[in-house]
């Protein structure tokens, strides 16, 4: 059976705050990792509330997102929902890295640059 | 990611570390380079984010920080120069999932060539001023400011929404009615709190003195003038400046205040060139403005740039219950600040207070609690330990209602009851020596002049018949 994610996006990373994000990634994943489909649906308006009933109504088994109110994760994680938290970076890396099986919470997926050498 | 220890070299003998030196600091502060990444985060950020900085340096500062502020409009992208720092209150999501409400304060950091190469951004945790902001709101309040009478509540409805704009307020209100208060709250609640919030006593200073106090003066621009002063103008500059008695500022200074309002632009004494500042002003006065508009001593046109949000806070006396809110208010206050055993207040005591006038309003009223504390040994305040003008008052006004209702016992009762009612009747009350032929006559010119001299309607007030206020209008010589 294929497992749904929604990853909570801002701009191409993973948005660094449930509550604020007004675009969703949903992919459904084959048992062996593929992505059978995958989707962007542009919110009219960022509420955690209403990414909570669409995560429900969607029937989504992992959320993929950065800083998210203990309120909304217990809530997820009581109605069986994964909820991977404190993701920074790009969604495709962190995308690849959980059909990899290698996500975590809190895992920083930006290539960064040392202190002094961003070019300026 | 091992970065090498930053150091702040020339402000001491020897160098010292950076990082050790922002630990110290008990508000959360981050740097970020020019793309905003973060470069250092000090203990209390550290703290206050659970992130620590070799887990985050070169992440972008919203990932970090979760601060809504940075997601929604980065103050970054909206910094403009000549402001330099921005305060925006928001609220960041930390690692813990708490949602802490913070205030931030965002600012560019320029190399000794002016040109920008980084960004601090200091965090100020404000959960405890956010829950003391709730609890002084149930205790029926603003800022300072406390009452639960209808006048009140209106003012405590508009006063967050007056604090969010820039533009001139003027209070009005009789003196100890809280005007400084209303000054200070609507600073406190606006987005210029950072900066300062200067208060000028127009009528304090000499013309003169106030010309140089408000808007500065060059060295050498007067005898005496030693030093360039920057006036207070400039020392408001991104903040509040709070001129209290309008009414008195001279007509002269009035005009230079009015080219301010207008060009925001301030000319110091002597000076050729004039000085850009972003101040909001606040005035308050206790005077009769438009009447004073009327006699030529206020002009006009200031009134219109000053009125443009017009606050006028109610005297004590048209309050209602907000007197024993007050007086319970204070008494709590002083109970704890003169730590005395007080339980409140007898009910003779409160009685007075309740009853008395309070020409020098809440001002008046906190100093008399404040007396009555100091001077009371007991465990409630008695009458006694009141001031004496106020008791004073009490008698004055039993001894006049006494002998008045002495004397409206000597009255017909149909009279009385109508005296009772009437306008003057405490005057006529007073008249001992006068006979009821004077009397009655004064009755009835009030009656006609109140029936604006349709007969029927004063011998309707008199409760007579038409005839009957006839014939007696005609004994008195009264009759047409």
């Amino acid at each position: 059976m294929a497992k749904k994610v929604l990853i909570a996006l801002h701009g191409n990373e993973v948005a660094p705050r449930f509550d604020l994000a007004t675009e969703v990634l949903i992919a459904s994943l084959a048992p062996d990792g593929t992505v059978q489909e995958d989707k962007i649906l542009v919110l009219p308006r960022a509420s955690a509330e209403k990414l909570c009933h669409m995560i429900l109504t969607e029937d989504v088994g992992v959320v993929i997102c950065g800083g998210i109110e203990d309120e909304y994760f217990q809530y997820l994680t009581w109605k069986r929902v994964k909820v991977l938290d404190s993701v920074m970076g790009p969604f495709e890396t962190a995308l690849e890295r959980f059909r990899e099986g290698s996500l975590q919470e809190g895992a920083i997926l930006f290539d960064r640059a040392r202190k002094g050498q961003d070019g300026d | 990611m091992n970065t090498p220890t930053s150091q702040i070299t020339g402000l001491f003998n020897h160098p010292i570390a950076f990082k050790s030196l922002m630990d110290e600091i008990p508000l959360g502060v981050t740097v970020l380079d020019t793309k905003r990444r973060i470069i250092l985060l000090n203990r209390s950020m550290e703290g206050l984010t659970g992130f620590v900085q070799q887990d985050v340096e070169g992440i972008p500062c919203q990932c970090v920080l979760r601060c809504n502020i940075c997601i929604e409009s980065c103050p970054a992208q909206t910094l403009r120069e000549e402001t330099d720092t921005k305060c925006m209150e928001g609220n960041i999501i930390n690692r813990d999932r708490q949602k802490i409400p913070v205030r931030i304060t965002f600012s560019p950091i320029r190399n000794t060539g002016g040109t920008t190469i980084g960004f601090m951004e200091v965090v100020e945790d404000i959960r405890f001023i956010k829950e003391l902001d709730a609890k002084m709101g149930q205790a029926f309040g603003f800022g300072h400011l406390i009452g639960a009478s209808p006048q009140m509540e209106k003012i405590f409805r508009v006063l967050p929404v007056i604090a969010q704009s820039d533009s001139s307020v003027l209070i009005t209100g009789e003196t100890g009615a809280g005007k400084d208060f209303v000054a200070e709250a609507i600073h406190q609640a606006s987005p210029r709190v950072r900066d300062p919030f200067i208060k000028v006593n127009c009528g304090a200073l000499p013309e003169t003195l106030l010309e140089s106090e408000l808007f500065g003066h060059q060295k050498g621009a007067f005898t005496g003038a030693f030093e360039n002063k920057p006036g207070r103008f400039r020392l408001a500059h991104n903040g509040t400046l709070y001129l209290t008695e309008i009414g008195d500022l001279p007509l002269s200074l009035q005009v230079k205040l009015l080219t301010f309002l207008d060009d925001k632009v301030v000319h110091p004494l002597g000076s050729t060139k004039g000085f850009h500042v972003n101040v909001r002003v606040i005035a308050a006065t206790h005077r009769n403005l438009e009447k004073m508009v009327h006699e030529d001593r206020f002009r006009e046109d200031l009134l219109f740039r000053l009125n443009v949000v017009r606050l006028h806070l109610p005297p004590l006396r048209s309050r209602g219950d907000d007197v024993r809110l007050l007086l319970d208010h204070f008494l709590n206050t002083f109970i704890t600040e003169f730590k005395k055993p007080i339980k409140g207040f007898s009910a003779k005591a409160l009685r007075i207070l309740l009853d008395y006038a309070y020409p020098g309003n809440v001002r008046e009223l906190r100093n008399i609690v404040e007396y009555a504390i100091n001077v009371c040994q007991e465990d409630l305040i008695q009458w006694k330990h009141l001031p004496s003008y106020v008791t004073d008052v009490r008698t004055r006004e039993e001894r006049e209602r006494e002998k008045s209702e002495e004397q409206l016992v000597a009255f017909p009762a149909h009279i009385e009851a109508k005296t009772a009612k009437e306008p003057g009747a405490e005057e006529r009350a007073g008249d001992l020596d006068v006979d009821w032929a004077t009397v009655e006559k004064r009755m009835i010119m009030e009656a006609m002049i109140k029936a604006k001299g349709r007969r029927s309607k004063a011998a309707a007030l008199l409760g007579w018949g038409r005839s009957t206020l006839w014939r007696k209008m005609k004994q008195y010589g009264l009759a047409l």
